[in-house]
């Protein structure tokens, strides 16, 4: 999936899509979107509530089917092989991930493994998303800003190349926001490439390399025309 | 196959590791088999000489619902918080998530057999013959029990209605099981091993079978559901 402009050739293609629909139920939550997403790359999705956002982050995960059209993430062609792409990807969703009766640190440490990593990787991501003092607290008592820590704390364990972030800075506090930014910013200076949706602009267009909008199931300016450019760190500035 | 089979244990354990913090089975499910098996000796009680001939039918029907609640459970703790996606973005093969699964269950119910046992040999007045072939025949239920219950559980888990649609699909399929380790149980208690050996290898096809299905099926249906 090379990628050419004036005959010069750029970053290989994490993601090609093109008419790619997705069906729920009976309705077209994609309705053809058009979409490159270049290795290192952070996208940035906007658009209204019903868009199809959080349907194409899950698309690009394989977590939700290929229904027409093409869909190429990763080098998987999404209708052959879902199962593959998700070996490769991380996504911070609506949701945790996790069990309801398991603590902090048991939650982390099964996803770690679960992914094919070490129970060390699991406590690093403890300590990373800052939850030492609660690692031994069950997910049931956590409170909605924890939570979303420890859905960060599952990303964390994942050695992806590819990050799915849907509204990633809802729920957490400003300390838990600067920790997203710098796992955001750590993405990218180390090539992994990320795609995330989000309502809060002023926040996560700092962080962006280019900006789709979506509407209505479709994706405004999905095709790569331009060279992405390099981010900003949000908290200090500086490229990565 | 190390790889393997230490997804099956990582699943297994994940379970067993819920389940205590639950303790569902212990506060729940084991009362209701319980329960089941105290209604039915009032029920029966005027007539002394019967209770222990139905005891290993009414022992494997108690089992029977504790294992439909035990499946649910086991299903329905991957519906909360997403984590179903959670195990579908894993590198777990589904295979092992199934047999990690099923053993979760089986571990339950193998628990849940032999506080119920001794609650049957107490209330039913029933005098222990060929253990060991009670033991045996328990194993195979026990094993097609869970290898069944895992592929339905995993069939309804994404419907709104899993909870009723569980028992529908699954009471008839297990009929074989129940008939297998009834009549086994029988044999076992009566003092004739011969009788049993039919059953017991209808029970050990049965668990192959299921095992087989499920070790194939699971994918599709972690997908789907």
């Amino acid at each position: 999936m090379g990628r050419f402009q004036g005959g010069i050739p750029l970053q290989p293609l994490v993601a090609h899509l093109r008419s790619a629909v997705t069906v729920l139920g009976r309705y077209p939550a994609l309705a053809g979107v058009d979409l490159d997403v270049a290795e290192g790359e952070v996208v940035l999705l906007t658009g209204p509530n019903g868009a199809g956002k959080t349907t194409l982050l899950r698309l690009l995960a394989g977590l939700a089917p290929l229904t027409g059209g093409h869909a190429e993430v990763l080098g998987h062609d999404l209708r052959q092989d879902r199962r593959a792409v998700r070996r490769h990807v991380a996504v911070l969703g609506h949701e945790t991930f996790c069990y309801e009766d398991l603590t902090v640190r048991e939650n982390l440490r099964f996803h770690a493994r679960a992914a094919g990593g070490s129970v060390e990787s699991a406590d690093a991501a403890i300590e990373r998303v800052g939850l030492i003092r609660s690692a031994d607290t069950p997910h049931r008592l956590l409170s909605a800003g924890q939570r979303r820590r420890l859905a960060l704390g599952v990303v964390a364990t994942r050695p992806a190349r590819l990050l799915l972030l849907d509204e990633p800075h809802a729920g957490l506090d400003a300390a838990g926001r600067v920790v997203l930014d710098d796992l955001i910013g750590a993405a990218g200076a180390e090539g992994v490439t990320v795609v995330m949706a989000s309502h809060e602009l002023e926040r996560a267009r700092p962080l962006a390399t280019r900006e789709v909008a979506m509407a209505g199931g479709y994706a405004a300016s999905g095709v790569l025309d331009h060279e992405p450019r390099p981010a900003r760190s949000r908290t200090t500035g500086a490229l990565v | 196959m190390r790889r393997f089979a230490g997804s099956v244990l990582l699943v297994a354990g994940k379970d067993l590791r819920i389940e205590g913090r639950s303790r569902v089975t212990t506060n729940q499910v084991l009362p209701f088999a319980g329960l089941v098996l105290l209604l039915f000796a009032f029920a029966l009680d005027p007539d002394r000489g019967l209770l222990p001939r139905v005891a290993p039918g009414l022992f494997w029907v108690a089992v029977l619902l504790a294992a439909l609640l035990a499946v649910s459970r086991a299903f329905a703790v991957e519906a909360e918080n997403g984590a179903r996606d959670g195990l579908r973005l894993s590198v777990l093969d589904p295979a092992a998530v199934y047999l990690g699964k099923a053993a979760g269950v089986a571990a339950q119910l193998v628990a849940l057999e032999a506080v119920l046992a001794a609650g049957l040999f107490v209330l039913y007045d029933v005098d222990a013959h060929q253990v060991w072939l009670l033991a045996l025949s328990a194993g195979l239920a026990t094993a097609g029990l869970a290898a069944a219950g895992s592929v339905y559980g995993a069939l309804a888990a994404g419907l709104r209605v899993r909870e009723t649609l569980l028992p529908l699909l699954l009471l008839p399929v297990v009929a074989p099981v129940m008939l297998g380790a009834t009549r086994a149980w029988e044999a076992a208690l009566n003092g004739v091993p011969s009788d049993a050996w039919p059953w017991v290898q209808v029970m050990a096809a049965f668990a192959v079978m299921y095992t087989a299905l499920g070790v194939i099926a699971f994918g599709p249906l972690l997908e789907e559901s």
